[in-house]
């Protein structure tokens, strides 16, 4: 049996989406774009589902383009906000952004722009006095996320774009992680562009949405066909888009009583601090998503907890290096600035509305034992020692 | 995740040796632990061998470690290796040794086994009383501050596994997979050890083709040809690739067949064929041998 709780990298595509999705992988296989009706039918469920993706935003339907991705979504909305100031040469972003943000920014340094990454403090949140200190006349564009895939830490993300708006330039959110999780309400926002993807949300992989505000100088990425009103070019994956609305409708009920999961989360945060000694929540004392926590178990390193807890189906995340393929640890937590002892044995949970009580009280009964265990194999664990702190720390 | 091999994974699930050794007060017997990693780096080891004075034999061997699931499982085998071992013959374990006894590690991973081999080292330089810090070998400038790691370091790991590229480098040392500052002078070091790779065989056989004959063309008892043939390898060739941080040795003789092995630097180059046939076989056919072949061994 898998536990799963790695949910803010994938979730299970919800069998309610999957059964909205099915016909239209079978008979109803009509391209929209198409003159006869056959198309055509299929033409009026992508304005359903454009109308479903809208209605969780609080936005317009035109004010939704489809398209495959969250990366696609950020690259669309960086390139759209450049594009329609091409005299200013400065984007504001954070340290923390997902890396569909953060190498777009370093690729468009080297074409000549200036990009400032606002830090974070210990708690993973943004100083907005050093945002605004960064603001300029010139600055053509804000990309900030809405809450961190890693901590689940919320962006004041209104108090951002009000700062953003006194400075005239855009203001655009990855909202990835947190369509679904909390209310947004895009009518009263200061938000210009907003990505989502579609497989955070119990849809499949490969369809995402971006939303433009009404009036925003939208230029295309991706060009091409008449699709999307023009704004994205390429046949509408129609099942994907079927299965975003369907799923934008699911959460739009299920944000009702997101409370069971904060209450799961809590259930196996405190417990898991309470059972285990010297281990800390990431990003604790902020405000967060309540599908995520990120606990830090200090002198062991995360791959060998994930390894351990997979011999258990329970699947997890973790910050440290060792899971990535590359070599250092996680960019969001050193940003934080935690302690390597911290950050090179974190490991986030990420639940979702399928997760039970049952299967975080598995998660209680086995993770004291796998922490013991690889406690007792460090070096640590015996004498504390602080010969490895003092030698080759940069 | 990785696709690490069955070995790897039990002897995670299941470690053996792990623990420290206490200072036992036995006659003719020796406590010491090396340790090498940091807890910047993600993952450090400290390795405990318990050590019979009097034959330099490994008699217990066991660790502590502080990382993934690779770094584990390569400590355990490390202590299962050197067990019964002397303590020159475990200076003579290598971090493939390492990976071997776990039936392979992804390369990504291959700093794992690094450490290993490192911590050996460490434990045996500080029983011999030589301070790591001393090790000239490793001594020197560095290059990589983020896994502080030095260029003598990056030479030593590059040339013991004939690494070609920079992210082998990375792989085997870390050095480069943090901010990225050093991989251009990381390159810089890859191509200076492959140009003088290539160099070497051109560059011998000039020597070589300087050097008088001094012994005459007549016919040589087995014996004999054996000794002119060590002395030839021993005397005028081996200093040449050592130089380079390669080496030959004699592997067998039979009839005008010679095998040699090539070590280090040499083994695995893009052109051992070429300093086998050109460098080492001209020489011994000039010294008086103008039948000989030589042929490269792999063992
Ligand atoms: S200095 Fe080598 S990776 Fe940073």
């Amino acid at each position: 049996m898998v536990i799963y709780l790695d949910n803010n990298a994938t979730t299970r595509v919800d069998p309610d989406v999957l059964e909205a999705m099915l016909p239209y992988l079978s008979d109803l296989y009509g391209n929209p774009s198409s003159m006869h009706s056959f198309g055509g039918q299929v033409g009026a469920d992508i304005l359903k589902a454009r109308g479903q993706v809208a209605e969780l935003l609080g936005a317009e339907e035109t004010e939704i383009i489809f398209n495959s991705c969250g990366s696609e979504g950020n690259n669309t909305a960086i390139h759209a906000a450049l594009a329609a100031q091409p005299d200013k040469r400065h984007i504001v972003t954070t340290a923390v952004e997902h890396p569909a943000i953060l190498n777009v920014c370093k690729h468009l340094e080297k074409k000549g722009y200036r990009v400032t990454y606002l830090s974070v403090d210990r708690r993973g949140q943004l100083d907005l006095l050093e945002l605004e200190a960064a603001m300029t006349g010139g600055t053509a564009l804000v990309t900030t996320m809405y809450a961190n895939n890693e901590t689940g830490v919320i962006f004041p993300v209104e108090q951002i774009g009000a700062i953003t708006k006194d400075y005239g330039a855009t203001f655009h959110v990855d909202a990835v992680q947190a369509v679904g999780k909390v209310p947004i309400d895009l009518s009263t926002s200061t938000i210009d562009m907003l990505t989502l993807s579609g497989h955070k949300l119990h849809a499949p992989k490969g369809i995402g949405a971006l939303y433009v505000r009404r009036g925003f100088r939208f230029r295309p990425f991706l060009l091409g066909g008449h699709q999307e009103r023009g704004r994205r070019a390429g046949t509408q994956n129609v099942p994907g888009i079927v299965a975003l609305g369907k799923a934008a409708e699911l959460a739009q009920t299920h944000l009702y009583n997101v409370e069971r999961e904060r209450r799961l989360r809590d259930l196996l945060e405190t417990q898991l601090q309470s059972q285990i000694p010297d281990c800390e929540v990431n990003g604790g004392g902020a405000s967060r998503l309540p599908n995520t926590t990120n606990i830090g178990f200090k002198y062991i390193e995360g791959e060998a907890i994930l390894f351990m807890l997979n011999q258990y189906g329970i699947c997890a995340s973790s910050g440290s290096a060792c899971t990535s393929g590359s070599l250092e640890p996680s960019h969001v937590l050193m940003a934080m600035q935690l302690p390597y002892v911290i950050l090179h044995g974190s490991i986030r949970f990420s639940l979702s509305r399928f997760t039970t009580e049952h299967e975080i009280r598995q998660v209680l009964t086995v993770m004291p034992g796998i922490v013991d265990k690889l406690r007792s194999l460090s070096p640590f664990n015996n004498d504390r020692a602080d010969w490895l702190q003092s030698r080759n720390v940069a | 995740m990785w696709n690490y091999s069955q070995k790897v994974l039990d002897l995670f699930y299941n470690p053996v040796n792990q623990g420290a050794i206490t200072d036992e007060q036995e006659p003719d017997v020796a406590v010491v632990f090396g340790e090498v990693g940091s807890i910047a780096c993600g993952d450090a080891l400290r390795l405990h061998l318990k050590i019979q004075v009097s034959t330099e034999a490994i008699l217990d061997a066991k660790f502590q470690t502080f990382g993934c699931t690779s770094a584990i499982a390569s400590s355990s085998a490390l202590t299962e290796i050197v067990k019964g071992k002397t303590l020159d013959e475990a200076l003579q374990v290598s971090n493939h040794d390492i990976a071997n006894y776990l039936g392979g590690l992804p390369e990504a991973k291959m700093h794992c086994s690094v450490m290993g081999q490192e911590a050996l080292e460490a434990a045996i330089f500080r029983y011999r009383g030589i301070k790591v810090e001393d090790h000239e070998e490793d001594e020197g400038n560095l290059v990589c501050s983020c896994y502080a790691v030095t260029e003598p370091r990056i030479r030593r790991i590059i040339i013991e596994n004939n690494l070609t590229t920079l992210e082998q480098v990375t792989n085997y040392l870390k050095a480069g997979g943090g901010c990225g500052t050093c991989l251009a002078a990381v390159e810089d070091i890859l191509q200076e050890i492959q140009q003088q790779q290539a160099a070497v065989p051109t560059r011998l056989a000039a020597e070589l083709a300087t050097v008088d004959m001094t012994t005459a063309a007549l016919p040589m008892t087995t014996l004999q040809k054996i000794s002119l043939i060590q002395q030839v390898l021993d005397q005028e060739i081996r200093p040449v690739l050592r130089a380079d941080g390669g080496d030959v040795e004699l592997f067998d003789i039979n009839g005008d067949h010679v095998q040699v092995v090539l070590k280090g630097a040499c083994h695995g180059c893009s052109s051992s064929t070429a300093t086998v046939k050109y460098a080492i076989e001209a020489q011994l056919r000039q010294r008086g041998l103008p039948t000989l072949t030589v042929e490269e061994v792999t063992v």
